[in-house]
């Protein structure tokens, strides 16, 4: 295992594909949550031709919906969802400029292939310690879809959010290592 | 017998609400035991980081208020009402439900609950799911229970052949357990209800969580067994603490049984995330 990466968005194609499934990071800068009805309303966007909450050239999303921040602070318990809901979703978004996912959980052969071919990357983050994430967020702003809740989407400022590579822009997948090497 | 007792409904929302604040924001004991016990003996890196993170974060969550989990689940009530008790100035069911609302507005909780086809929120995590049982004496026993919602997607139920016996049992449990994976928030706790009806079986699997973990179980000596084997075939998966590789996948298989119909063998997995939240508390 190699040191600790420091990472800052917006990603680019060169620096996803010099990232290895296993690697730990350190990522820093703005990236927006978006979970299974944020993904839906974007799609709905596309499709009518309108635009959409955030720019997705370069960007990074957390498939996240955090508790209610306390008065005071910008940000309440955050981790990750199950990302292989948003896996029919995640192919065009890569099309079209998309280069981080951070959630938890196996995605489909498709997402894995538009990895590889848009030059992606998608990061594990742990699920279950979302006090701890919390500490990793400066600021959270609504941007989009306040009307959803929870499901809302979120503007963030990260520092040294932890995460690990899961799928890198080679085929490779952490969750298939791990197995392959620790399977008894 | 002792005489009948009241019990006022508003102390059934204080008690309901207590339990939620709590559990959302501290592990059981047994819990954290059994994460540094795992901690002691995994042994991949990137599994032990995954452990010590886990750990860091019950202890600023302790010191935060804020949820261990920003899943503050589906809020599941257990009932246990003593047959001499009288609920009295009140709605039973409203005033558990006062209790949760009450809990997930002040505890900062998110509202996880919808409504299943139009997906609108509900905007204060009710209704609640609750199940009452009657038993004897004077006593109200109250167990919260917030669901995540990852780990409760993996779980899942199997109306097996009668003649697929405890081997069949066996291989459907660790199965779904192995398809779970990093999904379910591993290192899991696995519920498995055996026998009854189609939701006896989901019941029993998810009663089963309500156990100190790794309590195996005090009935029957072939459930005893079955929780060990199934243990040690998902341990050896190499799934690992968050899916990261490693040989703690599960923290405890848990096991209920009851008797079924000769032309059924109901199998519930009910799978629990490391964050294996429950309080309880008897007025």
């Amino acid at each position: 295992m190699k040191g600790i990466l420091a990472l800052h968005t917006p990603l680019t194609g060169a620096l996803c594909t010099s990232l290895r499934s296993g690697d730990r990071i350190l990522l820093n800068g703005e990236i927006y949550t978006a979970r299974d009805a944020a993904h839906q309303r974007i799609f709905e966007a596309i499709d009518g031709g309108c635009p959409l909450p955030f720019p997705l050239q370069g960007a990074v999303i957390f498939y996240a919906g955090p508790t209610p921040a306390r008065p005071g602070v910008s940000m309440g318990a955050i981790g990750p969802t199950t990302s292989g809901r948003m896996d029919p979703f995640t192919p065009k978004l890569l099309e079209m400029g998309l280069k981080g996912m951070i959630g938890k959980g196996k995605r489909s052969v498709e997402v894995r292939d538009a990895i590889r071919r848009f030059e992606g990357v998608y990061f594990g983050a742990m699920g279950g310690i979302a006090a701890l994430m919390a500490r990793h967020v400066r600021h959270a702003e609504r941007v989009a879809y306040g009307d959803l809740g929870p499901e809302g989407i979120m503007r963030l400022d990260v520092v040294d959010l932890p995460l690990v590579v899961i799928n890198d822009g080679h085929g490779g997948d952490l969750y298939e290592e791990a197995i392959r090497r620790y399977r008894q | 017998m002792s005489g009948i007792r009241d019990i006022p409904c508003s102390a059934v929302t204080d008690a309901v609400k207590g339990l939620f604040l709590e559990a959302n924001n501290a592990l059981g004991e047994d819990v954290l035991a059994a994460l540094k016990q795992a901690r002691k003996i995994e042994i991949s890196e990137l599994g032990r980081h995954a452990l010590d993170q886990i750990l860091e974060n019950a202890v600023i969550a302790g010191s935060t208020s804020l949820p261990l989990c920003q899943d503050t689940g589906f809020s599941v009530i257990f009932l246990e009402v003593g047959q001499n008790v009288h609920l009295v100035a009140g709605d039973l069911r409203e005033a558990i439900q006062d209790g949760v609302r009450q809990a997930y507005t002040e505890g900062y909780f998110r509202k996880s609950v919808c409504d299943p086809l139009t997906r609108a929120n509900t905007t204060d995590n009710l209704p609640a799911v609750i199940y009452t049982e009657i038993v004897p004496g004077d006593r109200l026993k109250i167990i919260a229970m917030p669901k995540g919602g990852g780990s409760e997607n993996m779980s899942g139920t199997a109306m097996l052949l009668p003649t697929a016996g405890y081997e069949g049992v066996k291989c459907y449990v660790a199965e779904q357990v192995q398809a779970a994976g990093s999904n379910a928030c591993p290192p899991m706790i696995v519920g498995v209800g055996i026998g009854g009806t189609i939701e006896q079986s989901a019941l029993l699997a998810k009663k089963a969580l309500l156990r100190p973990v790794g309590r195996s179980n005090e009935q029957d000596a072939r459930l005893r067994r079955l929780e060990r084997e199934i243990l040690y075939e998902i341990n050896k998966s190499g799934i690992g603490p968050q899916g990261y590789g490693g040989i703690v996948t599960a923290l405890a298989v848990h096991a209920e049984m009851m008797p079924c119909h000769i032309a059924s063998l109901p199998v519930s997995v009910n799978i629990q995330c490391h964050v294996a939240r429950h309080k309880e508390i008897i007025l």
